[in-house]
């Protein structure tokens, strides 16, 4: 068997406590139910809710690894959701079917615009990525205000409605295009050099480029990628609610999203990356809230434990923290 | 006369021409823009986003970024009307309380950036959540206050000609900007700031108390925050927990759009102010006009950002000084 690699122990340690938790503190949580044909119970219902921001934390990964971060994912999902909802609600308004797989097309569209967009500011107009970013996130959300006129679109389509809310072999949609988007990601990554060339351009820029990579365009993909990415969560958040609220849709887990990956062990500073990590981040988060919620908690205080869980992986991370500790301890004794 | 003309002030006198501009123009379409009313409402209804901005700057300027202003912004509103309302506290003290809780926050995510270098960014996103989740757990209902004290606070004015007013927030955000300006320029503190922005290494190396003045400068952030909310409290004689959502956002829109660059060690306080009054003038033209929509603020905002932002590249490629922007 192989080894678990090192960046894995700490967040594989941390959900497990969770759920160890879990199984002496709340009763039925490990109870799983066949309704209606599909696997009900709460684990269930952790994998069904990480799936967004899981899906945004695979493309923020790679836009990590090469040293810059997406500040805008958040209102990318606001737009391709909106594009989505508008499309359908329009198709019903004049008692036309709207084929499914072309409006999914064109939010998805939408979207990898919006990440182009973002490659463009960050590579060839050479902007820092937190402010190349910044720019989209401020004014992606009055950009899908502005497609929806600031109302919120709502829809019928039982078929749009089943991409967020059918099941395909008893497990939940969602579940499905997480582990799909992810594998499809990794095979990319790791099945031909371009991962390589992501971790070498944010290891070290100069060196890749003097070695023959052209580290613009490696950045430019992972940007569309990651613009990608958010317009497949967006499209499963408006499935889900049968709606697009262009203001509130997909608020803040930008920030959900750079923590998944920094719970996976991907360093911020850019260059190696973890896939699966931040796909265990993601699920971590998530497992945390459920717990919280499932005990009757006030969801405010989901809030303050995700700050004391960034800290501590923080602090976990930082080889600072390791030094000083270490220094103590030689102190006292 | 020259030292305002030099290439180094191009970013700033470019934001105060904007700022001129867009004044003039709003002006020219809304003659009601000329009265005293407007430019004093313009500082008055801003004043808690630019005393933000203001701590804003010197953290940006040292080379991080604090997201927290915004959730510290609710946690210190609803600190402030629960301790008063529910506590019974004498608002003075409740103020104070709540300045010395800003200022530990502050200093907290300094202790974790400067000592234990964790990222700047993932610092304050803990301190982000940890905020507004307190701020939610104290009252997830917004708090009216009623203190006679705190009442005089709110009406309190200094009339001006034409019916305008300076309020309390008003004279809040004038001391502090002008009391910045000078800690910028003129003292050891603003001085290590900027070098650190610079390049941190080399600052360490000429023997500046880096560590410390990291700590002060998130502490310092902290302190304008949580002032931040007071006035946003003495403003709606209330505290809300969800309030100044989204905040750090305009704050550092504001910062950036006064000509500091997000890398740091270049830039001015006095271009926030001027950054801020660019936000307020696009906002009240926008709800003057009336028949645009108010999420033309935020793509305006956004259109603005950019434009300065590839000024700022322009101008950076022309100095043949370019940086190595990482992160």
């Amino acid at each position: 068997m192989k080894r678990i690699p090192p960046n894995l122990v700490a967040p594989l340690c941390i959900l497990a406590a969770i759920l160890l938790f879990d199984l002496f503190f709340s009763p039925g949580f490990f109870h799983l139910a066949f309704i209606n044909g599909r696997l009900q119970g709460s684990l269930v219902d952790i994998l069904n809710r990480a799936a967004p921001v899981q899906i945004l934390s695979v493309g923020m990964t790679l836009v990590i690894a090469t040293g810059g971060v997406d500040l805008s994912v958040g209102a990318v999902m606001s737009i391709s959701g909106t594009v989505a909802a508008l499309l359908l609600s329009r198709a019903e308004a004049s008692n036309a079917k709207a084929s499914v797989p072309q409006v999914i097309g064109l939010a998805m569209g939408a979207a990898l615009v919006c990440g182009i967009w973002n490659g463009i500011l960050v590579t060839f107009v050479d902007l820092q990525p937190i402010v190349a970013t910044l720019l989209l996130m401020v004014a992606g959300r009055g950009l899908a205000q502005l497609l929806s006129d600031g109302q919120i679109i709502t829809f019928s389509s039982p078929d749009y409605g089943n991409v967020a809310r059918g099941a395909t072999f008893i497990v939940p949609n969602p579940v499905w295009i997480a582990i799909g988007f992810g594998l499809v990601v990794a095979a990319l990554m790791r099945r031909t050099s371009l991962g390589l060339f992501l971790e070498a351009a944010g290891g070290n820029a100069v060196a890749s480029r003097l070695s023959g990579i052209d580290v613009r365009w490696i950045k430019f993909a992972a940007y569309a990628l990651c613009g990608l990415g958010a317009g497949i969560a967006g499209i499963i958040v408006s499935a889900d609610i049968k709606a697009a609220d262009a203001n509130n849709a997909g608020l803040y887990l930008e920030l959900d999203a750079i923590l998944a990956v920094a719970i996976g062990g991907t360093s911020l500073r850019g260059g190696r990356f973890s896939l699966i990590g931040s796909a265990i981040g993601a699920i971590l988060m998530q497992a945390l809230t459920t717990t919280i919620l499932s005990r009757g908690v006030p969801p405010a205080a989901t809030l303050v434990l995700k700050a004391a869980v960034v800290v501590g992986v923080c602090l976990f991370q930082s080889a600072r923290f390791t030094e000083w500790q270490a220094s103590r301890r030689s102190q006292t004794s | 006369m020259k030292r305002f003309l030099s290439k180094e002030n191009l970013p700033v006198m470019a934001t105060v021409l904007v700022c001129v501009l867009l004044y003039l123009g709003a002006g020219l379409k809304f003659p009601g823009f000329f009265s005293t009313r407007v430019p004093m409402n313009l500082l008055s209804d801003n004043a808690f986003l630019g005393v933000v901005a203001v701590g804003l700057t010197f953290v940006i300027l040292s080379g991080g970024i604090d997201l927290s202003v915004g959730s510290l912004v609710g946690l210190s509103g609803i600190l402030i009307a629960h301790l008063t309302t529910h506590a019974g506290w004498h608002p003075a003290l409740a103020i104070g309380a709540t300045l010395l809780v800003g200022i530990t926050v502050g200093w907290v995510q300094g202790v974790l950036i400067a000592k234990f270098e964790i990222a700047p960014f993932l610092a304050t996103l803990g301190g982000l959540f940890f905020c507004r989740g307190v701020a939610l757990w104290i009252s997830q209902e917004s708090i009216t206050i009623e203190h006679p004290f705190f009442k005089q606070l709110a009406l309190f004015t200094i009339p001006v000609s034409g019916g305008a007013s300076v309020t309390v927030g008003t004279l809040a955000f004038l001391v502090v900007v002008t009391i910045a300006i000078w800690m910028g320029r003129h003292t050891l503190f603003g001085r290590t700031v900027y070098a650190i922005g610079g390049n941190k290494a080399s600052a360490k190396l000429m023997g500046l108390e880096v560590d410390k003045t990291l700590l002060s400068v998130y502490a310092l952030s902290g302190f304008c925050s949580a002032l931040g909310g007071v006035l946003y409290s003495i403003y709606t004689s209330s505290g809300n927990a969800v309030a100044g959502t989204g905040m750090e956002l305009d704050a550092i829109a504001a910062v950036v759009i006064g000509g500091t660059l997000l890398s740091g060690g270049y830039g001015s306080v006095f271009g926030s102010f001027v950054g801020v009054l660019i936000l307020g003038i696009i906002q009240t033209g926008i709800s003057y006009q009336g028949t645009l929509s108010s999420w033309w603020t935020r793509i305006a905002i956004g259109i603005l950002l950019l434009v300065f932002m590839l000024l700022q590249r322009g101008l950076v490629r022309l100095s043949g000084a370019s940086k190595n922007s990482s992160g």
